[in-house]
């Protein structure tokens, strides 16, 4: 085991003994959801609580509404049915301009980064800092840009264009621009896709740091389990639009449940 | 025989004896002659064929209407966001760059042609019929009328159009729309309207510098076997123009650069997931928004003529 390893296997043993979750304040609460596309339900009567502080690892197969899950609760989708009230604030009753001032709340890591093509790195963390502090000062600027680009260890990226970072870089930066705003809820939709296991495990170890310094509570869509398992203070499992299970991490490795068992192998 | 027949034949092979109705062919004809059931497969086949071609139409002519619905709240929706009070007045000033300053090499190059071919290819006639001092007059103003708006439109179709359709068709398909709109950011106006003004803004002006190239590429063309001076060839140009040769191409320029904008962001903005809708996108931006130009046009023309 190199230091590197070392370093990040400290980070998360730490992480998920230190971060506690504070049970009674769920900063996310959804009940009943529906949604469907062209008649066919994706989401059937899903209800589920984030609670202040915890990472919650939202897992099932491909196409069973995890995305769509998250989706909704950013105001994305518009949900068929059912409520979901975010910071007791119902998403579904908020103007345009109220939905705007809630989102400067969530940060949202896009399956594929996201991010800007036209826009350098610089420009792509500075933008959500600038459309959503209108008197912040260049000086300003310029240090939260540093600080989170230390914090996901890109310094040298700068002055790059998206188009010449790597797949692993593009989330890292992704997840730069998204802490930047310093979000008191992380939605993560599919953080480890597409990665190979070194840079997955990176990724992970990051969320887990976000969850330490930023203090924020995290929705993290996945079907990896090893992102789960160092990621998750408490799982969820999505199957036909349902939720199927819900329990932690321990719960689900020694489930005997056959669908269970073909993720937890 | 249509469907239609088919469908009436087994009506009638139901209701009728089927002895009688075959006795010309004989017995043993009769036999081997099972039209009930024969019609009435075919008469089954051909109803599901016939019923699924209609609701096939009906699926099209609903989409034909959905989409031209949508179009039309798309340009519902410019027209609200563009008055509204926020507006990305530094990302409009970046999009007016980016179609005027990258276009005009482009637009120069076919001005220039635009008139000299003009030129070389009407001044036998006039030679023959001696009225070659027409020459500047006439290149001008068929150039500012009719050519310079049209073709520098067709050309802006292609390139502009189907920029902005690949432009915001792989931002739709790569997330970066949605990303955007989770930043507070509100992409209609950041994205769409800027590009719509600065294309309607932008289209005009680069009409009117390929107008003067193509006036300065018929000066070429005249040179070429002729002899006259700039300054002649300027003054003889000019003095045929009026105003109202301005004007109606003026004005129409700017619907035509307000529906190439309005198209490209269209298609782009309601791009579908895959990455072979970027390209779907940009064609059929280049497409539908030249031929809203010509459609434009025709209107401007008839306008025009039946104002002057």
């Amino acid at each position: 085991m190199n230091f590197e390893d070392f370093k990040m296997n400290t980070i998360q043993t730490e992480t998920v003994v230190k971060v506690k979750t504070i049970r009674d304040e769920p900063v996310i609460e959804i009940h009943d959801l529906k949604k469907s596309f062209n008649k066919q339900e994706v989401l059937k009567n899903v209800s589920l609580k984030l609670f202040n502080g915890e990472n919650l690892a939202v897992i099932g197969k491909s196409g069973t509404g995890k995305s769509v899950l998250i989706k909704c609760i950013v105001g994305l989708l518009n949900a068929d049915g059912g409520t979901i009230e975010i910071f007791e604030k119902k998403v579904n009753t908020l103007s345009r301009k109220e939905l705007g001032e809630l989102r400067q709340e969530i940060g949202f890591l896009f399956q594929s980064g996201a991010l800007y093509d036209s826009m350098t790195v610089r420009q792509n963390l500075e933008f959500p800092l600038r459309r959503t502090r209108k008197n912040i000062s260049q000086k300003e600027i310029d240090e939260k840009v540093r600080e989170v680009l230390e914090n996901v260890g890109l310094s040298d990226a700068i002055d790059k264009m998206p188009s010449q970072l790597s797949g692993g870089m593009r989330k890292r930066i992704s997840l730069a621009r998204t802490i930047i705003v310093d979000p008191r809820i992380m939605l993560y939709d599919e953080p480890t896709t597409g990665l190979d296991p070194a840079t997955s495990n990176e990724i992970s170890s990051l969320i887990n740091e976000v969850q330490k310094k930023y203090k924020t509570s995290s929705l993290i869509i996945t079907h990896d389990i090893e992102c789960t398992r160092t990621t998750a203070n408490r799982i969820i499992m999505l199957k036909d639009g349902e939720v199927y299970l819900e329990g932690n991490v321990e719960d689900f490795e020694n489930s005997p449940d056959p669908v269970i068992k073909s993720f937890f192998k | 025989m249509n469907h239609v027949t088919y469908l009436k034949s087994y009506v009638i092979y139901e209701q009728e004896d089927a002895p009688n109705f075959v006795t010309s062919k004989g017995s043993d004809a009769m036999k081997k002659f099972t039209p009930v059931i024969n019609a009435k497969g075919y008469a089954k086949v051909q109803s599901v064929k016939l019923s699924e071609k209609t609701l096939a139409k009906t699926v099209q002519a609903n989409n034909f209407l959905t989409d031209l619905a949508d179009f039309f709240l798309f340009i519902e929706r410019i027209i609200k966001e563009t008055f509204s009070r926020e507006f990305e007045f530094k990302e409009f000033l970046r999009q007016c760059f980016q179609i005027g300053n990258k276009s005009l090499s482009l637009i120069s190059i076919t001005g220039i042609i635009m008139g000299l071919v003009l030129t070389i290819q009407s001044r036998p006639v006039l030679v023959d019929f001696g009225a070659v001092t027409l020459l500047p007059g006439m290149v001008a103003i068929s150039l500012i009328r009719e050519m310079g708006p049209v073709i520098t439109a067709l050309i802006c179709a292609g390139k502009i159009g189907s920029g902005m359709g690949a432009e915001l068709g792989s931002m739709k398909v790569t997330e970066q729309i949605e990303a955007m709109e989770v930043s507070s950011t509100n992409p209609m106006r950041f994205l769409v309207v800027t590009r719509v003004l600065a294309a309607t803004l932008m289209i005009p002006l680069l009409i009117l510098y390929a107008d003067a190239l193509g006036i300065f590429g018929s000066w070429v063309g005249a040179n070429i076997k002729g002899d006259v001076s700039f300054v002649l060839f300027f003054s003889q140009a000019f003095s045929s123009v009026t105003f109202m040769d301005f004007l109606p191409a003026v004005i129409k320029s700017f619907f035509f650069g307000a529906v190439i904008g309005i198209v490209g962001c269209y298609k782009g903005y309601n791009a579908g997931r895959g990455t072979e809708s970027v390209g779907i996108a940009a064609n059929s931006a280049v497409v539908m928004a030249s031929l809203l130009v010509i459609i434009i046009d025709v209107i401007a023309v008839q306008i025009t003529d039946m104002l002057m």
